[in-house]
Formats: structure tokens, sequence, C-alpha cells
């Protein structure tokens, strides 16, 4: 239902085509977050992954120990801001799955602080989704959600949950933070899965 | 470890969204009613939304321009208003290299049309306390914790909205609004602050100058230190839920200050407009 806006005429002229549709270009690091900012210390953090037969776990050691990816990415949040080739180091959840047995096809992302998010596991494995511990080639701030976020680009940037602390696995999809409040279970950028 | 798992869902979010059923939200023609200087760097633009479903206290919308080769730019602006009704107030502060707000500030006028999105949102939401509304079924769910609202620049406009409702239902939870602006010339929605500060019932007021305070203002102006925060809200011990909007930086170091205050993390919300 698109119409023209009288004496609108928009000021990124040139188009980037690896710009997803209502997406602006921005050159600083926006933060979006639903409370304060949790403090994690990597000397009690840890990873765990949580399936129907046990539990998988990983003190920051162990975790930064893995195999580490160095990834160049554009990132796409939901309010309309992108950010491109932006540089990550972190381990691959195919890494991560590497040793863990599961039936179930669906994850819930947990976080320090409470914070969840839904991803199907499909969209999570085949170099596609990463725990990111550096960015631009320093330690990740605790703003951006340090010690370490998921890093999921293709999918908007709500799904790449700060501090995250671990992974369930769901036989079900079902919507996390802020997908029950109001945001799209999937979120894909390309075609503005925004809102349900 | 039992703990990281246990926590399966967002209970406050879950229930929040429940007890508002919040509208589902969809593109609307908006109809620009009326604009007028709010501030020298700001503007209050009254619409008429052919379509709104009415919004909670709180909620944002998205705003799409297109421009006619067919560019678009989209961006939040958070509701002044609430309730049900059509009609639906935004306050926009003029970025100076920004694309959008320079527009909406001064270029946009009476009889123009726009697309909104909305509303969005249910976290960063107010409601009336259903049980002082007369629903028994509330009376188990009830939140009597008091409210704090903190501000920073047009960071006020969702906490005016929260403010306005709570005054109109008549709510008794205390509310109270710490406000940081650059200068008096800065404040929005000035006359409605102070006739809600004036009912004191309604809402006490707490301002902050950054750059130029009134005359015979008390302190001179500053930025909002820990020590300024702590005597201007609620205290912990009561337990006040929170809620913090403007820049990032701005509720970066707030919500942190409140968190080290011994406010409990999980009743401080928060909504971040970008820039620092
Ligand atoms: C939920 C929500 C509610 C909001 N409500 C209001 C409101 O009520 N009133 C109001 O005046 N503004 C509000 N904002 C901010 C608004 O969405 C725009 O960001 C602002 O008007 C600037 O847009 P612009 O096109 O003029 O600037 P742009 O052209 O987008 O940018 C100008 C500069 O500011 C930075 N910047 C701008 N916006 C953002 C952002 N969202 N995140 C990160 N960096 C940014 C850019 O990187 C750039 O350097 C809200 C934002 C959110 C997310």
């Amino acid at each position: 239902m698109s119409f023209i806006t009288r004496g609108f005429s928009g000021r990124d002229r040139e188009r980037d085509e690896r710009l997803p549709p209502g997406q602006t270009l921005v050159h600083d690091f926006p933060v979006l977050s639903a409370g304060p900012t949790p403090e994690v210390d990597t000397a009690e953090w840890e990873f765990t992954i949580r399936t129907e037969s046990g539990v998988h776990r990983w003190n920051w050691d162990e975790f930064t120990s893995l195999a580490i990816d160095d990834v160049d990415t554009d990132i796409h949040c939901v309010t309309h801001w992108s950010k491109l080739g932006t540089s990550w180091r972190g381990v691959s959840l195919d890494t991560l799955f590497e040793h863990v047995e599961t039936e179930q096809e669906y994850v819930m992302a947990h976080s320090y602080g409470g914070y969840t998010t839904n991803v199907p596991l499909d969209e999570l494995l085949d170099g596609k989704a990463w725990v990111a511990f550096e960015f631009d080639g320093e330690p990740l701030e605790a703003e951006h959600g340090g010690p370490a976020r998921l890093l999921v680009p293709h999918l908007y940037f709500w799904k790449s949950a700060k501090w995250v602390r671990g992974l369930v696995m769901m036989d079900q999809d079902e919507p996390g933070f802020w997908e029950q409040n109001g945001y799209h279970l999937h979120g894909d950028p390309w075609t503005e899965e925004r809102y349900w | 470890m039992s703990e990281a798992t246990a926590q399966t869902t967002a209970p406050a979010a879950a229930s929040a969204a429940a007890v508002l059923a919040v509208p589902r939200s969809g593109w609307h023609v908006a109809t620009v009613a009326s604009t007028r200087r709010e501030t020298p760097n700001a503007a209050r633009i009254e619409l008429e939304v052919d379509g709104w479903p009415g919004n909670a206290a709180g909620q944002h919308l998205d705003v799409r321009l297109t421009a006619p080769d067919g560019y678009t730019a989209t961006r939040s602006y958070s509701i002044a208003s609430s309730g049900t009704g059509t009609h639906v107030t935004l306050a926009v502060d003029k970025l100076p290299d920004g694309e959008v707000s320079p527009y909406l500030v001064d270029e946009v006028r009476a009889g123009d049309m726009l697309e909104v999105h909305g509303p969005l949102g249910a976290f960063f939401v107010w409601a009336p306390d259903a049980a002082a509304a007369g629903d028994p079924a509330a009376d188990a769910t009830r939140d009597t914790r008091p409210v704090q609202l903190i501000a920073g620049g047009s960071g006020v406009v969702p906490l005016f909205a929260m403010a306005a409702a709570h005054d109109a239902a008549e709510d008794p939870t205390p509310f109270r609004l710490l406000y940081s602006v650059r200068s008096p010339d800065d404040v929005y929605f000035a006359d409605a602050l102070r006739r809600l500060a004036a009912a004191s019932a309604s809402l006490q007021l707490d301002l902050v100058y950054t750059r130029r305070a009134p005359e015979g203002w008390p302190s001179p102006p500053a930025r909002i230190t820990r020590d300024v925060l702590e005597a201007a809200v609620i205290p912990a011990a009561e337990r006040p839920r929170v809620f913090v909007c403007g820049s990032t930086g701005f509720v970066e170091r707030v919500a942190d200050w409140l968190v080290e205050l011994g406010h409990d993390a999980r009743s401080i919300r928060t909504e971040r407009y970008g820039g620092t």
C-alpha cells in the first residue's frame, strides 16, 4: 500500500544491495535491550546445551580452546538499522554440536539476565551461527553481549542473544522473550519477518 | 547450572502481554491533524490513524516514508498518547544529521499522509491497576509497587504516556518521574507535566538540567550523577518498578547505577533510542 510521502526525498541515495528492505545503514553500533546490562565474569561463565538425554557444558577456558572461526558478516536489527562487514571471532555451532546427539529440532537460547529467544536448530548449523566472544579484534563489550553472545547473522539481530549462557533443545517451537512481545517467531530480514 | 535452564520463559513479559491483551499490529494510513513546535528542537505531531486499534501507554509505532523513486526510510517513534481512540500523538527530536527526524520536525504539515505500523512493543508498557478499576479477578495479580520513570530528552515520550494514563485512570500507584533535559526550554509536554505534578497524587516530578537551569534553581546545570539519581528516585527498599528511556548512553549509565544502588535488575525496563 506504499504511497509517496509529500516532501520526502531521502538521504541515503545509493542503495547497497546487501541492505534488506526497510533497513538503513549505520556506522556506529546501536544497543537495544530490555533491561540493564548484565555483568558476567568469565571466571563464573559457562555455556551449556541441554538435550533430551542430558547437559553438555563448557567453562570459559574449555570454550575458548575449541576451534575458533573468524566471521565477517552483515548484521540487521529489527529496529531498521544494518551494519555491513562486521568482524567477529567465535565458536561455530557446528563445533558445539559435534558431539551432541538430539532428535529435537528447536532451540531456546537462554541468557544471563533472563532473556530468551527461539531458533530452529536448522538455522544454527551448517556454518550459519556462532557463539561469538570478540568483535572488531577486541573482547566483546558487555553492552553488546559480552563475554559471549549468539551470532545468527542471517536472522534479525534479536535472535543473536546477548550474554548467552545456554541452549535448550525443544520438541516444538516456542516463543522467546521478544517473540512473546510481538516479534516474529522466525525473523528473516529479507522477507521482513518483523512482527506477527 | 540448573538455574540456567529452569528459566524457560520470561514470566514478567508473558503476564504483561496477557493482562494488556495488546492488539495486533498492522500497517495504517495516518493523516497529520496538526503539528507544532514542542521545544526549539522538537515537534509534536498529532495523527489521525485510520483503523488504529488503540494502544497501551509506552508502546511505539514505525513511520515509513517513501520518496518519489520508491526509496523508503522507516524509524520507530514512541506514542505519547494511549487508549482506544484513533488519535495518536508523537513527539520527535531533530537529529542534525538525521534522515527522518528533520523531515518530521521541519517538513510535515497538517493534511499530509504517512504510513505507520503499530502499535508495537508489549514489554515497555504500563497499564492502570485493574483491581483498582473494579476488576475483582485482577486482585491476585495486583502489582501495588510504586513506579519510577526516568527520562533523558525525547525519552520522556513513552513515560509521559504512562504518567498521563496513570492520571486519567486515577490509579493509586505512586508515580515519580526523573527527567533530564538540557534547559527549561527543552522540556517536552511541559504544561501537562506541570499539571500532573500539581495534582500531587498523580506524579512527583524531578527535573535535572544539564546545560542551563532556570533562574534561582538550587543546583548548577550538570548531568545526572549516581548521587543525584539516588536522591531523586524511589529507594530500592520500596521495590519500585522502573522504566528508563532515552539515548543509549543515558540508559546504560542510569540502569547500571540503579543496579549498583540495589534495584532488582528484573524490575528495570529500558528503551534505548540509539545514538549516544
Ligand atoms: C522504540 C523506539 C522509540 C523511539 N521513539 C522516539 C521518539 O518518541 N522521539 C524521537 O525523537 N526519537 C525516537 N526514537 C529514535 C528514532 O527512531 C530515530 O532513531 C531518530 O528520530 C533518528 O532518526 P533519523 O532518521 O533522523 O536519523 P538517522 O539518519 O537514522 O541517523 C542519524 C545518526 O544517529 C544515529 N542513530 C539514529 N537512530 C538510531 C537508532 N535507532 N539506533 C542507533 N543509532 C541511531 C545514526 O547512526 C546516525 O549517526 C525511537 C527509537 C526507538 C528504537
